[in-house]
Formats: C-alpha cells, structure tokens, sequence
C-alpha cells in the first residue's frame, strides 16, 4: 500500500548535515496497524512527517496504491495525522474541529453534519460537541484528535506517539481503544513511539529504528522473540547477553558453545552466519534457577527482586557476566533460593537467539 | 491579603490618590476645561469671554453664508472630517497590509533573531517624528530621490506630483505608525502554536485557507490592537499632515490648531477637539462590536 523505497533525509543546517533517514525501504500493507519503534533521534518522526509530507525527502520513492506521493503537498495526500501535541484549533468547539478537515474537502454540509455526529459516537464524545477544545481534559483532547483526522477518512492514518501525554491509565485505555478503531475503520495506522510495551501490545508488525536505520520489521512476537541484532534485542524488552562460540548454523537452528563449556541448541537468523565469537540474546524468563549440577551455566546469586507479578534473579556467572533470571510468582510459593547462593541457570531449550552485531 | 479589605479607608484613600490625581488635573480637569470654552464666545485677539454661548457648537458643522446669511453646511470643515476619517482607515489598512506579513517573517524566525529583526522595526521610532517626516519629504519632492531615480531612468519625462498631496500624507502616516501595528501582531503571533499550521494543512486547507481559517482568527485580538493604536492617532495627526499636506490638505489636528492660532476662535476649536474625541469613541465602538460579532460567528 504504501512503499517507501530507498528514502534518504539529510538535515543541512549550520553545522555538521544530519543524517535523520539512511536509505529506508519498508512496505507498509492495506489495513495494518505498522509501527515505527525507536529512541528518540532514530528518524521515526521524521519519516512520518516524510509520509504526511511536512518533510521532503533528500532522495527515494514514496508512493501510496501506486501513486508518487513526493510531489504531492500535505493537503493533497489522502493522510491525515494525529499530532502528539494534538494541534486541535482553540477558537473552534470540538465539532468544528472534527468538520475541519471536511469542510476544506468541500463536502455537502449534510455530509459534514453526518460524519461529525458519527465520528463523536466514535470516540465516545457526542455530549462534548459544543465545547471548546480548552475545556475538556487531555484524554478527550486526544479522542477529538483522532476522530478529526479520522473524519475525511484517510487511507492511512499517521499518529505521531499520541498517547505520551496521557497518564498511565488512560494511556492503557486508549492503547484498546486506538486498536479498536483501527479494526473497525479498517484503515491502515502507522503509529510511531518510543515505548516498546505500547508496539508489542498495539502493532500488527513493528519496524525497529536507529540511527537512521530500520534495522528490524516483524510482528510483536517475532521481534521480541527472535530479535536480529543486539540493538533490537536490547531496545524491546530485558535481555542478557552472552559470549559464546558459534559450531554450526543449520536453517534458523544453530549450536553454540556457552562459556561454561556446555553447548546449546539456539536461533539463529536466516541469513547465515560464519562460525566463531558471537552474542547469544536470552530473554529472562527464558531461563530459572536450579541446582548447580547439570545446569547449563552457574554463579553466584547476587539479589532477589520481588515485583508481585514475578521475581527476578540477579545472577553473577563464574565469567562475570551479570545474568537476569525472571520467574512468575507462585501462590504460598516456598523461597528456596537466598542471596549470596550458588545456583544453577537452566535455559528452557532452544529459546536463545544468536546475533548479528 | 492583597485584596485590600484589610486596609482603613484613610489608607486606601491615601494610596489611591497618586492615581486619582493624575485622572484629576490631567485627564478630568483639561477635558472639564474644553467642555466649558466650547460653550463660551470667542475673544476679539484669541482667548474666550465668559458668557455662555453655543455659536461654537453650531459652527463645527454649520456655516452662516458671508453675503446672503444663508445658513448652510460647513463644507470646509465637513470636508476636513471626511479626509481624517478616511485617511485614518486607510492608514490602518495599509500598516496592516504591509504589517501583517513583516509580523509573521519576525515571528516565524528561530528564537534568537526575533529580537534582532524586531529591533529594526522600532529603530525609526527613537528618531525624532519631526526629521522622519522631512526625510519622507526629501524623498518624494518634486526633484526628490524617487522623482530624479524615475526621471533618470527615462521612465518618467517630468516630476510627479507626490508632495502636499493626500498620497503624501498617507504614506507619511503609514510609515510613522507602521511600528504600532506590527507589535501587536507579533505579540500574538509569538504565542500562536505553529503545529496548527501544520494541523491545517493536513487537514487539506491550502496556503490560504490556513492563513484565513487558522491564523487569521488566533491573532485577531492582535490584529484589533494594531488597528485601533494606528487609527486613533492617526485622526488627530498634526505633525505629518501639516507638513506632507503643506497647509493645503488639513486633517483635524490641523484644524483644531488653526482654531487656537491664526483663527482665534478657541471656543471653536475646543468644540472641534470634543468633536474628534466623540468621532474616535463612535469608531472604536463600532470596530469593537463588528469584531466582537465575527468573533461570536466563527468561534
């Protein structure tokens, strides 16, 4: 649906030019929930505002169904965009806000009357018509948003970390919410954010970005199971990293040697890799404590941290790597193991993921 | 605390009367004093007599015809109104033409330069109104610059006839307020939230669209401001038109002037004067209450 192909951005100001897109090439597919995840200054924002066409590319294609979008100015693509600060017009109410974007497409005003009533019922905000922007509370602020840009019906929606500055709750609330207008929209959502909970929980698939880069695209599960390199394995999620020695590479199947000696069935990624020194990735509630003897790896257990939910193991490996055990909690669950132990690691089999670096 | 409850009333009094002097002997007691001499006649070699006579008041509009007694219409004083009403708008018009754009340039800078291009519009207004005014009269006299330039570039054959024209006054009122009209803008347009520009535009308004639907209406207060500072004291203008206009094309300020000087009618002139304060009030309201509707249809 939309194909952003070899898409370069090169910031040219006083001072060093700066590099915010390198070459970024992702298709992005009808009725999707895509998601661009990164810290800040990965280019995210950037190449969202490149889509909504605030930003012109230094170099690349842009086209949405087929047509080039780079000649296009923003009021002539068929997308819109929720801001992350809203950017709602204060000197109208909440349904003249919502009409905006319809009036300037010069639709019939019962058309316009229509679609505000329906895009209200949609974010729940019917009672609120009347109001000024100023007088209702941010997460309504963020509902008159959405149903605004929803409202001249884009191909593609662009949401610019909307839920930042909403409080944990609420912020909860319209992560269900968001997806359930995604779904009954049908229309294609491309979400950026820095949160990596927020794009596991939210996306369909999930483009990972530093530096410029898109360094991984998958779904939630495929991204934080199989991350492809030690950024994505250490940017979605808790992850301990390990020194091993690659044996041998069979398909995604791959056979290392861990620093204790032991060997392991792993992951590996597709591409193939050339045997040798390289990083295991194993997530921590992918291994728990045990005995000593037959385990994979073995040190000294330097804290016990308990979170409700789980508790997590802090664990000092004889090669003094730090290592994070995590294990769900138990009802009436006997404590067996004492800070300052010696304990076994045993890895769940075939859950570690070789990286490339 | 600070909402004054706690004070006696003879310390409210006494903090008050800074103020109430002020609006006493400097607003109050002058404005009582040309209410009163408009209502006088007028002395043979200036001043006023004292006793009542509301001849003055008559004479701001109407006229008694020199050989047939006639009472007519002051024509020339009619006429005067009419120039300072409609120079005044025009004024105001222009300052924001050229206003409004240099306001949104100014505004539209990063953080740093503001202060510097905001610094060349208010250069001209530590000059003396007197010398920026002859400045403009060098510059579009008969063999001024804009002349000779023009003459010199063979596009012109003889001088155009700029000076002591209402165009002169014009453009010497324009350039003398421009100042008053751009600070208020700017002021609102620094705390306009740019990103609803942006909002605009991917909302499919166009260029103008934004300007008229989304900017426009968040800095009207702004825009209000500006018109009222330049028009209000573009009416009782004294300098530029007497000497853009040379004694040929009179405003109001130029008139009530006369009335104290040459004219010796000071009645006259104090009845001329309360005429342009009420002409200003009529204005102002009138402007206050259009905005106002506009604001209560499209907000």
């Amino acid at each position: 649906m939309i194909e952003i192909d070899t898409v370069s951005k090169v910031f040219t100001g006083r001072g060093a030019p700066f590099t915010a897109l390198d070459e970024v090439s992702v298709t992005i597919r009808e009725n999707e929930f895509f998601t661009l995840l990164g810290p800040s200054g990965c280019g995210k924002t950037t190449l969202l505002r490149v889509i909504a066409g605030f930003i012109a590319p230094t170099s690349g294609t842009l086209t949405l169904e087929g047509q080039n979008l780079v000649s296009l100015p923003p009021y002539r693509r068929p997308v819109n965009t929720v801001f992350q600060s809203y950017a709602l017009f204060p000197h109208m109410t909440v349904a003249q806000n919502i009409a905006f974007g319809l009036e300037m497409l010069n639709k019939p005003r019962a058309e316009v009357k229509a679609t505000v009533d329906e895009m209200l019922a949609l974010v729940r905000m019917t009672e609120m018509a009347g109001r000024k922007t100023s007088e209702i509370s941010g997460g309504q602020q963020q509902r008159v948003a959405l149903a605004r840009a929803l409202a001249p019906r884009p191909k593609v929606l662009l949401l610019d970390e909307p839920l930042s500055a909403l409080d944990f709750k609420l912020r909860k609330d319209m992560q269900l919410e968001l997806k359930r207008l995604q779904s009954e929209t049908g229309i294609t959502f491309v979400f950026v954010t820095h949160d990596q909970e927020e794009a596991l929980t939210m996306s369909d698939r999930i483009a990972v970005m530093n530096a410029g880069k898109i360094r991984q695209i998958g779904g939630p599960r495929d991204i934080y199971d199989h991350p492809a390199e030690r950024f994505v394995a250490d940017f979605i999620g808790d992850t301990n990293f390990l020194a091993v020695e690659l044996l041998s590479v069979e398909g995604d199947q791959a056979r290392v040697r861990l620093a204790s000696g032991a060997e392991a069935q792993v992951r590996a990624p597709q591409d193939g890799m050339a045997p040798g020194s390289v990083t295991l990735a194993v997530r921590p509630e992918h291994a728990s404590p045990g005995p000593v003897e037959g385990a994979t790896l073995a040190g000294a257990l330097e804290n016990i941290v308990y979170f409700g939910t789980d508790t997590h193991f802090h664990v000092m490996l004889d090669d003094g790597t730090r290592f994070v055990l995590r294990q769900q909690n138990q009802p009436d669950q006997a404590q067996t193991h004492r800070t300052g132990d010696r304990v076994g690691v045993i890895l769940s089999p075939g859950v570690g993921q070789v990286l490339r670096d | 605390m600070s909402d004054g409850t706690d004070l006696t009333p003879r310390s409210r009094w006494l903090l008050l009367s800074p103020a109430l002097a002020v609006l006493l002997f400097a607003a109050s007691g002058p404005l009582l004093i040309v209410v009163i001499y408009s209502f006088l006649a007028s002395g043979d070699y200036g001043g006023v007599v004292w006793h009542f006579s509301p001849d003055a008041w008559f004479s701001v509009v109407l006229e008694r015809d020199f050989f047939t007694e006639q009472l007519g219409f002051a024509d020339a004083h009619l006429s005067i109104f009419w120039r300072s009403i409609k120079l005044s708008f025009m004024t105001a018009v222009l300052t924001f033409i050229f206003g409004f754009p240099t306001a949104y340039f100014i505004a539209t800078r990063p953080k740093e330069k503001r202060d510097f291009w905001m610094l060349l519009i208010m250069i001209p207004f530590w000059t003396n109104l007197l010398i920026r005014t002859f400045a403009i009269m060098e510059l579009i006299r008969a063999e001024g610059t804009v002349n000779s330039a023009l003459m010199a570039l063979g596009i012109i054959d003889e001088p155009i006839q700029m000076l002591f024209t209402e165009f002169s006054i014009l453009l010497g009122m324009a350039y003398v307020y421009l100042p008053l009209m751009v600070l208020p803008i700017y002021a609102s347009m620094e705390r306009f939230d740019f990103s609803l520009v942006e909002a605009g535009y991917d909302l499919y308004a166009t260029r103008w669209q934004v300007l008229r639907r989304v900017i426009f209406p968040l800095v009207k207060p702004g825009v209000i401001a500006g018109s009222i500072l330049v028009f209000v004291p573009s009416l009782g203008a004294y300098v530029t038109p007497r000497v853009l206009g040379g004694g040929k094309q009179l405003m109001l300020g130029n008139l009530i002037e006369l009335q104290f000087g040459a004219g010796r009618n000071w009645p006259l002139g104090a009845a001329l004067s309360l005429t342009l304060l009420a002409i200003v009030m009529v204005a102002l309201i009138l402007y206050v209450r259009a905005a106002g509707d506009d604001e209560v249809r499209h907000g």
